[in-house]
């Protein structure tokens, strides 16, 4: 099972407390994990990657394993403890002030 | 029983703010949205009871959402804003091409009729509909692919389509603007449009009378005579009787013509308001003092309102959808400001008091007349 941990705003739209848990088969990458997520969650799409080039969105952030993995390749298989459930998948806003 | 529903759109989170027909105690709900834009929120001319609200992130991007009983509970809805074709360029801010991007939905116009059709005006400038309540979008894509498209450049916000204006017994009639490409007009429901800016003259600009690079900020009509046009420009307040075919300038005695919102009184279509800051580069009103101002004769002669409203140590600005008009009698006049206040005037302007003093930045004012 992935765990995927997502920033409050994203929680509140998609109503959901705690971190999200989804079955992705292998390989488990970022599109599959978040391909996944918006199967389940249709009202995230657009929100974590854009509509149509499926472009993670400027301010959005992955990381997982403490790394940050947002500019790894969409298709590059995530980290083990990723793929086992053992460390959350996190989805976060970008750092800002205001 | 009458009463007043104010949507009002901030930095972070849409208010709610009703009252009875005598609009002088007011309930306040929110944040709805909490800690997102909501660039505005409207509710249906024929179902009061549907709203719809732009809410949007740099972060996470564009959501709509929708009320189906009054703002007491919504639901997202459709959010993808997809150009048609090949979008192309228009001109950046210095000149060179730059692509059509998506960035928000500035404003959302429910069809005088129908609840289920819904306009919005977007950055990038283009106009979308939906005619599903809000699902599914597709965009009017004559507007942008007039050919004046590639030479259009965003205004210091940003190069938003922000009003969008019905005529309330054609519905083929349709009037846009852009900051800062100007004034558009569609007579065959919008698809196909055309320049409506002789008259406006722009020193800001290489040629001041060009066919487009004018910097509307807000129209206004009043559905009893559709045809004649109300305009706060960059600088100038603007008036046409002819639909748009052409402008003459009607800002005389103000203190300054520099303005974002313009709006007309529900039951004197010669009765309009505006609030007049200081200059292009100080957003603030002229020598801290918080004045409306109000022509009787639809431009021209207008008269400073003030009372109620600070008159001194004020540098807040009103931007150019945080003014509305309820269609009460007599008719209440509101208005939302960078600082967070809404101030209501339920004597057409006469007076006015604070319903909040304390919101983050306003950017929309709508209201409801319910009966």
């Amino acid at each position: 099972m992935i765990r995927v941990a997502l920033p409050a705003h994203l929680r509140t739209l998609a109503r959901v407390s705690g971190e999200v848990q989804l079955e992705v088969p292998p390989p488990v990458t970022q599109r599959a994990v978040l391909d996944a997520l918006e199967a389940r969650h249709p009202v995230l799409r657009g929100t974590i990657r854009e509509h149509g080039t499926l472009r993670r969105r400027a301010f959005v952030r992955y990381f997982a394993c403490r790394e940050d993995l947002s500019h790894e390749s969409a298709d590059a298989p995530l980290p083990d403890a990723v793929a086992s459930g053992a460390e959350p998948f996190v989805i976060l806003g970008a750092m800002a002030g205001g | 029983m009458s009463g007043v529903r104010i949507l009002v759109g901030t930095r972070k989170g849409a208010f709610v703010l009703t009252a009875d027909g005598k609009r002088t105690s007011w309930d306040v709900s929110g944040p709805h949205f909490a800690g997102w834009e909501i660039y505005h929120a409207k509710g249906s001319p024929a179902d009061p009871d549907r709203l719809y609200a732009s809410q949007s992130s740099s972060w996470f991007g564009q959501v709509i959402q929708r009320s189906d009983d009054g703002g007491r509970s919504w639901a997202p809805v459709g959010n993808e804003f997809r150009y048609e074709g090949v979008p192309g360029t228009h001109q950046w801010y210095d000149g060179t091409p730059h692509p059509w991007e998506f960035a928000r939905v500035w404003h959302l116009e429910p069809s005088l009729t129908d609840p289920d059709t819904v306009y919005a005006g977007v950055e990038d400038a283009a106009l979308f509909r939906s005619t599903d309540g809000a699902r599914t979008w597709q965009e009017l894509p004559g507007l942008r692919e007039h050919g004046s498209g590639p030479h259009w450049q965003p205004g210091a916000g940003g190069m938003c389509l922000h009003t969008i204006l019905q005529h309330p017994s054609d519905s083929a009639r349709l009037f846009i603007a852009i900051s800062s490409a100007g004034a558009f007009r569609s007579d065959d429901a919008g698809k196909s449009w055309r320049p409506i800016n002789r008259g406006l003259r722009s020193e800001q600009i290489p040629d001041p009378t060009a066919e487009v690079g004018h910097c509307v900020h807000r129209i206004a009509l009043h559905p009893s005579r559709p045809d004649v046009l109300f305009m706060q420009k960059h600088w100038d307040v603007m008036r046409s009787d002819d639909a748009g075919e052409s402008w003459r300038e009607v800002s005389g005695n103000l203190p300054t013509d520099f303005g974002f919102p313009i709006d007309v009184h529900a039951h004197e279509p010669e009765t309009i308001y505006v609030v007049p800051i200081k200059s292009d580069s100080e957003h603030y009103p002229l020598d801290g003092k918080l004045r409306v101002y109000r022509s009787r004769t639809g431009g021209g002669e207008w008269e400073a309102l003030t009372k109620g409203l600070p008159q001194r140590d004020c540098y807040v600005n009103v931007l150019r959808d945080a003014m509305a008009v309820d269609s009460l009698d007599p008719c209440g006049v509101y208005f939302g400001t960078t600082g967070g206040q809404v101030y209501a005037s339920p004597n057409s302007g006469d007076a006015w008091a604070p319903i909040v003093r304390d919101l983050p930045p306003v950017l929309s004012v709508e209201v409801q007349t319910l009966r």
